[in-house]
């Protein structure tokens, strides 16, 4: 079996992606929040409870360098959320067979 | 590993280009190969060389000609989404080249990973 | 012979091409089905997924002549002539837009999300737009 990395880059404010992400993963796959996906990663975001409800079957990450770029250091982030660079994010490409984006 | 990078959209308007960028200088500092980066949508514009960012801001089209040229990048601009957009080969930054869609599935075959950037 | 087609079948690999955007707003439906019709040409293992506002790209009765735009939606009928099989809708798009198979003008196979995803789980290369 394959292994799948998700990217989402959408706010779950302004597009359905996230939802869409959660709901046809499979169950032991990563997800990765970048771009304007960064705001799903915080601990008071709308999709708070979605993602958590998703943390026993999806591994995810959030890319360092869109939080920080948005000002949101100081804001807490989800608990059981990985924190990566664009180091990280090579690595977890090279670690799943396929990568699918969520445009 | 080797890595093909689709990017849909332009340098401006959406981080796409910045993050696939970004991503490609990642994935050649730890010792991968990123083999070919294809445009399309408005992807194709990150090949203008007329565009002219002000001058403190980042300039993504001469970006990934340098990147190319160091690291033996194909950039692949889809010609059918060039021509609809006014891309030809007398605005072609150096280290790009205009050609079909084709190029975009071989980046599929021929490359460990295709990953995807856009909008 | 095509220098893609040097390597042979063992090359193969499962091309996974995701709609999820409404037709006409955006040049993203048009655009990807120009992929797919080329992508066709390949001797790869080729599926074409609907989903989210993806589904309203193959809704029958797009009239364009008052907007000005090309009706691209008949292309969809030469996916068949492309040997392009494999055309998914999920389900739960469809139900939650009020459509069902037959407002659509192609014949396509429709999968509940549990199914389509393990389809999505088995893919090499997927490309979205």
């Amino acid at each position: 079996m394959t292994t799948m990395l998700h990217l989402v880059n959408k706010s779950p404010g302004e597009r359905n992606s996230l939802d869409s992400c959660l709901r046809l993963a499979k169950a032991g796959s990563a997800v990765l929040l970048l771009e304007d996906g960064v705001y799903a990663a915080m601990a008071n975001a709308t999709s708070a409870e979605a993602v958590t409800a998703c943390m026993g079957k999806l591994i995810f990450y959030v890319l360092g360098p869109d939080v920080s770029a948005r000002g949101l250091d100081d804001v807490p982030l989800l608990d059981g959320i990985n924190v990566v660079d664009y180091g990280g994010f090579v690595d977890l490409v090279v670690e799943h067979d396929t990568a699918q984006s969520w445009l | 590993m080797k890595f093909g990078i689709l990017v849909n959209e332009g340098p401006f308007t959406h981080q796409a280009s910045d993050s696939a960028y970004r991503f490609a200088e990642a994935a050649i500092a730890k010792g991968h190969e990123v083999a070919r980066v294809f445009f399309y949508n408005d992807g194709v514009f990150n090949s203008n060389k007329l565009s002219e960012p002000q001058s403190d801001d980042r300039n993504l089209v001469q970006l990934w000609s340098q990147l190319a040229q160091e690291n033996g990048i194909d950039l692949v601009v889809c010609v059918a989404a060039a021509l609809r957009r006014g891309i030809k080969e007398e605005v072609l930054q150096d280290g790009f080249r205009i050609s079909g869609l084709g190029q975009l599935v071989e980046a599929g075959i021929e490359n460990d990973r295709l990953v995807v950037f856009g909008d | 012979m095509e220098p893609w087609e040097e390597d042979g079948p063992e090359t193969v690999k499962r091309f996974m091409y995701v709609n999820r955007k409404a037709p006409y707003g955006t040049i993203y439906a048009l655009e990807n089905l120009e992929v797919v019709l080329i992508a066709a040409a390949f001797d790869q293992d080729v599926s074409v997924v609907f989903l989210d506002d993806g589904v309203y790209q193959l809704k029958k009765n797009q009239h364009t002549a008052a907007i000005g735009m090309k009706n691209f939606s008949n292309t969809y009928r030469a996916l068949d002539d492309y040997d392009v099989e494999k055309i998914y809708v999920e389900q739960e798009s469809l139900q939650s837009r009020g459509l069902s198979a037959e407002d659509l003008i192609i014949p396509v196979e429709v999968v509940a999300a549990d199914d389509l995803r393990e389809i999505m789980a088995q893919q090499d290369v997927v490309i979205s737009s």
